[in-house]
């Protein structure tokens, strides 16, 4: 028995699975009991809403949707047409465009910030609390509260840069700035995670590495960059996965700035959940949603084993 | 000399931090000043940063415009049953997982953990389509049942109990205390920190998720905050006043729960980070 549990240590997900054999022990089968009726609800919860789901909207993608509910097997017909569809991909690009932007600003700004709290600033806390505030927030809140910072008229915003003696900018009426000013809004919103996790990885590396250059009289850029970064790496890499799968599925905010948009704003600005929200639950094309989401999917499938793939040559275990 | 410089250095960190911390908390304090303003003085050009005279009538003014109260709790009812929900369901999964071997177990978590790859619109369609033949939409359940179960708590709770000490059970089990005990007598108050995570996420999830509520619930009395907020229309989309004190009562008790629970917030970020 006790051997038994000492191969059990391992439990890991590739850890030893159990030896089906023969007369299984009473204590034994009483513990498989158990296990399932601990599992099953969650199990079958997630069977019910998530697993088959996929398979679901993976044929949903090859057919066509008509009144009431009703669809019909169309093959690849979807996917033909997304490729041809400026809609879908005026969609992706304003996604991609998004992402690599919103992503490496944010992750590079919390990290400057991230080290400066490091220093045993006093305040920390204090400042922590701050930046934090906007995760805190619904996006739909901090999309309300943007717009009208942005507007052209009578924000604050454009008050200020009359200040600098700027003329108005209209921030989100405008098609070609519209989709930069949400991405200022999803960089502020998106700081306080990476600010925490990253100082999380920060509190990680130890102080003996500093003290050891201090002593080679290493300046604070050489620490930076020889220490600090490098150490880093597998907390960055973390939040660059985390930020990117994020980023690529952004809605919410967008959804609440550019309600009542121009068609050209939004044209310039939806992003690919958002015209897969329209097409599935407005325009009721449920097949044709189902195949850019699909897509979507795939796309986060390549970036992140790319990612993975990458990670070899800048991140350091 | 090398005092010195520190000292200059110290308050260039302040300085940064302070213009990025007023960049941060600006919005807020905009959302608030413009809440009690009257109308005529929020759209004022040039703008008026403090009003002249601070008016409560923004708040009476959305509560009439707008059912507040069954926003409140239609939200509440499904962020607190959301998290009981997962803070059951995951722990007792994971806990199994973990620390008890079974036929199948490494083929199902794998299975469960492939739900955590696939984008959250993969499952939308389906999901509707179930809340539609059940007859649930516009209900408090389709708001609720999908969210009580979760991948993501599952794993992230099944990392916790996976470190704890096997000779704990052991004991327990010399004890006479069978699986179900010993999970909820013994090992679920060793991983309270993953658990009070688990909670945050949950809780902030589902007070501020949007594309779900938007779609399941169209009628305005079982709309969440959030949902309402965003179904705003016509003459509202630019009374901003009364829109600001709007999404200040909606956003409130989250900013209150993080301020109160604040270390917990961000330990349970800073888990997730060390742990994922």
């Amino acid at each position: 028995m006790n051997a038994e549990h000492a191969s059990r240590k391992s439990t890991g997900i590739s850890g030893n699975s159990p030896r089906p054999h023969r007369g299984l022990s009473t204590f034994k089968r009483q513990d498989y009991t158990w296990a399932y009726l601990m599992i099953a609800p969650t199990v079958i919860g997630l069977l019910i809403f998530y697993v088959w789901p996929v398979f679901q909207t993976i044929f949903f993608s090859f057919t066509e949707w008509g009144d009431f509910g009703k669809y019909h097997w169309s093959g690849v017909d979807n996917y033909k047409n997304m490729i041809q569809d400026r809609e879908v991909l005026m969609a992706f690009r304003n996604t991609f465009v998004y992402t690599l932007l919103v992503v490496p600003v944010s992750i590079a700004l919390s990290t400057i910030i991230a080290v400066m709290l490091n220093q045993k600033i006093k305040g920390q806390s204090v400042y922590r609390t701050l930046y934090f505030l906007p995760v805190v927030t619904m996006p739909a809140a901090i999309g309300m509260v943007w717009k009208w910072l942005y507007n052209t008229e009578y924000g604050l915003i454009n008050y200020l840069l009359s200040l600098l003696s700027i003329n108005k900018i209209a921030f989100v009426t405008d098609a070609n700035i519209a989709l930069y000013s949400i991405i200022v809004v999803a960089i502020w919103s998106s700081l306080g995670t990476n600010i925490v996790i990253l100082l999380s990885g920060l509190q990680g590396i130890s102080s003996s590495y500093y003290e050891a250059a201090e002593m080679d009289g290493a300046g604070p850029l050489v620490r930076f960059f020889y220490i600090t970064l490098p150490l880093l790496t597998p907390t960055l890499f973390f939040v660059t996965i985390m930020g990117l799968i994020a980023a690529f599925q952004v809605f919410d905010l967008l959804f609440i700035i550019v309600q009542n948009a121009s068609p050209s704003v939004l044209e310039s600005t939806q992003s690919v959940v958002y015209l897969f929200y329209k097409y599935a639950f407005v325009t009721n094309n449920k097949g044709y949603a189902a195949a850019i989401a699909v897509t979507m999917f795939v796309v986060i499938l390549i970036i992140t084993s790319v990612q993975m793939k990458l990670q070899k040559k800048w991140v350091h275990y | 000399m090398f005092g010195r410089n520190r000292m200059l250095g110290r308050l260039a960190i302040h300085t940064v931090l302070c213009f990025g911390a007023l960049l941060m908390v600006g919005p807020f304090i905009w959302m608030l000043l413009t809440s009690v303003k009257t109308f005529s003085e929020a759209a004022q050009v040039p703008p008026v940063i403090f009003p002249s005279r601070v008016i409560w009538e923004n708040y009476t003014e959305v509560l009439r415009v707008l059912p507040f109260d069954k926003y409140y709790f239609n939200t509440a009812i499904t962020t607190i049953s959301r998290t009981l929900g997962q803070v059951v369901l995951c722990s007792m999964a994971a806990y199994a997982f973990a620390r008890i071997e079974f036929p199948g177990r490494n083929l199902i978590f794998m299975l469960c953990l492939s739900v955590l790859m696939v984008p959250g619109q993969i499952f939308i369609i389906p999901q509707f389509l179930i809340m539609k033949d059940l007859g649930w939409l516009n209900s408090l359940q389709a708001l609720i049942v999908p969210g009580i179960f979760s991948a993501f708590g599952t794993f992230l709770l099944r990392q916790f109990f996976m470190t704890l000490p096997k000779d704990v059970e052991e004991a327990a089990k010399l004890d006479g205390c069978n699986h179900f005990h010993t999970y909820w007598r013994i090992m679920l108050p060793m991983v309270k920190p993953a658990l009070i995570a688990l909670i945050i996420f949950t809780a902030l999830a589902s007070w501020n998720e949007l594309l779900w509520p938007l779609i399941v619930n169209t009628s305005p009395d079982k709309m969440t905050l959030a949902a309402g907020i965003a179904s705003l229309k016509g003459q509202y989309t630019t009374d901003y006043p009364t829109m600001m004190a709007g999404t200040l009562m909606a956003t409130l008790p989250m900013i209150v729960m993080f301020i109160v629970l604040q270390r917990y917030f961000i330990e349970g970020i800073a888990l997730t980070g060390s742990k994922g």
